[in-house]
């Protein structure tokens, strides 16, 4: 726990699940005699979170990180595990520790719907207890780096999902919460709208050493904003570490392309042939053997260029997931 | 420390603001409120004047101040109901409170207060001519009207707390609208809401003696219209407090058991 600001070990939480086949029958069957079913969301999950860091958590639809999430921020009780974020048991849900964190989820607001963000801003003030000037000085500040300007003055319901996304945003850290957990925080949002929301993350992480855990399906979030991703799939983490570690543990091939002239007709004594264009040649080749493939390329060919690619993070953490379903449940 | 009284003050504001924005909401939501009552007070009025003048102790005029005080009592004690309860949890959204560091309860309170002024300003223009149409005999005395203003507010705060304890129902049944329906019935017989509690058999108000739904309409009423002596003003006011304090142990013992069966789906 040392130097961590989230620390848990072997956290487990399963959930009650009522089931039911479809029909008549079946239903009225239910009334007498109701079925279930233990659905484990997550499974002795391991890792530690140390202050500053911003941890990408990557995972499938129902692979257990939002339920992650909500434990670690207090809104689930754990079933068994150990969990502490900054010295605290979330699920005692303390005041003491609710006021240094911050969840925030994409496509959702907890701003009053009917009411400008500015006074959803002076409530949280109060709620969180902001001295004034430190409140006029950070309100001002997000609203100038996320470009919030007339936004905050208009009630919340007519805002778009993105300038109600960058609202909540800078909603959730007028208290300057430490440690911030982001649950798919660009979730439909056009491309400017994720560039601003990541930029703004990052300056706020490095303003205020704040540790985030983030997850998306966006992988550009993670790449522009994690060095460091954990890997969850139905309920168990499959890969705890860095980005380019990611890509050298699970990729199962690169990409060579050679530029050049009188390449000859076949060429899958080197590789699998993804792209062929008159003076341009794509191939995948294993990691293991890109070497002595760019070797041969070099001296059996006229070879003008080479260049030796991974493959796109989306593709690896397609692999990652189809080698973590392939493992017995 | 959260200093609790600031965030009141803030929440309550935004109860205000939000009934300010919606200002022909709120008068037609009050405008539906203020029918029931007119329509009891046209039928008891004519009941007591068939009847010779007087029903259960009430004479036509003790009818037409009871149910203006009735209309006001009414508007006051509007609390969240567990409808929204089941909506919030079944939705999601009761994340959103879970994640701020004060208790939803507070929350709910405040913002219910918030909105008080509102309805009392739209209730006022009807009370008036209602007043001045049948013209009640009450004295309306400082000091009465000193208790009544507490009174109302120790109405709502239990009539808060218990659809606060019939709301965290949902966290084991999901679906408490049954049981929320239930309680309506209950309440337009046992609060002295659809008819003073006088009128009712004497097991009735046996029964409504022991339970909180006239503390939270009939005692308040009568507090104002002056059919209490302040002995009897005394001991309501001691009961009222008896069901703050009883309910305010049952939200704690239940509240800590509740949040540990939530679920927080949906969001």
């Amino acid at each position: 726990m040392e130097g961590n600001t989230v620390h848990v070990v072997d956290l487990r939480r399963t959930f009650k699940v009522p089931v039911r086949e479809g029909g008549l029958r079946a239903s009225l069957r239910s009334l007498f005699r109701r079925q279930h079913r233990q659905v484990v969301a997550v499974e002795g999950a391991t890792f530690d979170l140390p202050a500053g860091e911003i941890v990408g958590f990557l995972g499938p639809n129902g692979a257990g990180k939002t339920t992650t999430l909500k434990m670690l921020s207090g809104l689930l009780h754990p079933d068994s595990g150990v969990v502490d974020v900054l010295g605290h048991q979330p699920f005692r849900r303390e005041p003491a520790f609710l006021r240094r964190i911050a969840l925030v989820a994409g496509n959702r607001t907890s701003f009053a719907w009917d009411l400008p963000a500015l006074d959803t801003f002076l409530l949280l003030k109060a709620l969180y207890g902001i001295p004034t000037g430190e409140f006029e000085r950070r309100r001002d500040s997000y609203i100038e780096l996320l470009e919030l300007g007339e936004i905050v003055s208009k009630p919340v319901r007519n805002l778009s999902l993105g300038e109600r996304m960058k609202v909540e945003l800078a909603g959730s850290l007028l208290h300057a919460p430490e440690v911030l957990f982001l649950d798919e925080p660009t979730l439909g949002l056009d491309l400017t709208m994720q560039k601003r929301l990541r930029a703004f993350v990052r300056t706020y992480n490095r303003e205020y050493g704040a540790t985030v855990l983030l997850t998306s399906h966006y992988m550009a979030d993670v790449v522009a904003l994690c060095e460091r991703v954990l890997v969850i799939h139905r309920g168990r983490i499959h890969y705890d570490g860095g980005l380019a570690g990611l890509t050298t543990r699970f990729a199962t091939h690169k990409t060579i392309t050679i530029t050049g002239e009188g390449f000859p007709a076949d060429l899958s004594p080197y590789g699998e042939v993804t792209e062929r264009l008159p003076d341009r040649v794509s191939l995948r080749v294993p990691p293991d053997q890109i070497g002595p493939v760019a070797a041969r390329l070099l001296a059996d060919l006229r070879v003008d260029d080479l260049n030796i690619e991974d493959p796109p993070i989306e593709d690896v953490i397609e692999q990652v997931f189809a080698e973590a379903g392939a493992l017995p449940p | 420390m959260i200093n609790l009284a600031r965030y009141y003050l803030a929440e309550a504001r935004n109860g205000l603001i939000h009934e300010f924005q919606y200002r022909v909401t709120a008068a037609i939501g009050l405008l539906g409120f203020l029918v029931e009552p007119v329509v009891y007070l046209a039928v008891w009025r004519t009941i007591a004047t068939a009847q010779g003048g007087t029903v259960g102790g009430y004479s036509a005029n003790d009818f037409t101040a009871y149910y203006i005080v009735w209309s006001l009592v009414r508007a006051m004690n509007l609390a969240l109901t567990p409808y929204s309860w089941e909506w919030r949890i079944r939705g999601g959204r009761l994340n959103d409170l879970l994640i701020r560091p004060v208790h939803p309860f507070h929350r709910d309170f405040a913002f219910f207060a918030g909105q008080k002024p509102v309805w009392i300003a739209i209730w006022i223009p009807f009370a008036v001519v209602l007043w001045i149409t049948f013209r009640p005999a009450v004295d309306l005395g400082l000091g009465r009207s000193l208790v009544f203003f507490v009174t109302i507010w120790a109405a709502f705060a239990i009539r808060h707390m218990w659809l606060f304890v019939l709301g965290a129902l949902n966290f084991w049944t999901t679906r408490t609208s049954a049981v929320f329906e239930l309680n309506v019935a209950l309440e337009l017989m046992l609060s002295g809401r659809l008819v003073p509690l006088s009128l009712m058999p004497a097991w009735v108000q046996d029964v409504a003696a022991w339970l909180p739904f006239r503390w939270t309409f009939q005692y308040p009423i009568e507090t104002m219209i002056g059919r209490l002596g302040w002995s009897q003003i005394g001991l309501g006011l001691v009961t009222q407090v008896g069901w703050i304090i009883l309910l305010t142990l049952v939200i704690q013992l239940i509240w800590g058991r509740a949040i540990r069966r939530y679920t927080a789906v949906g969001g």
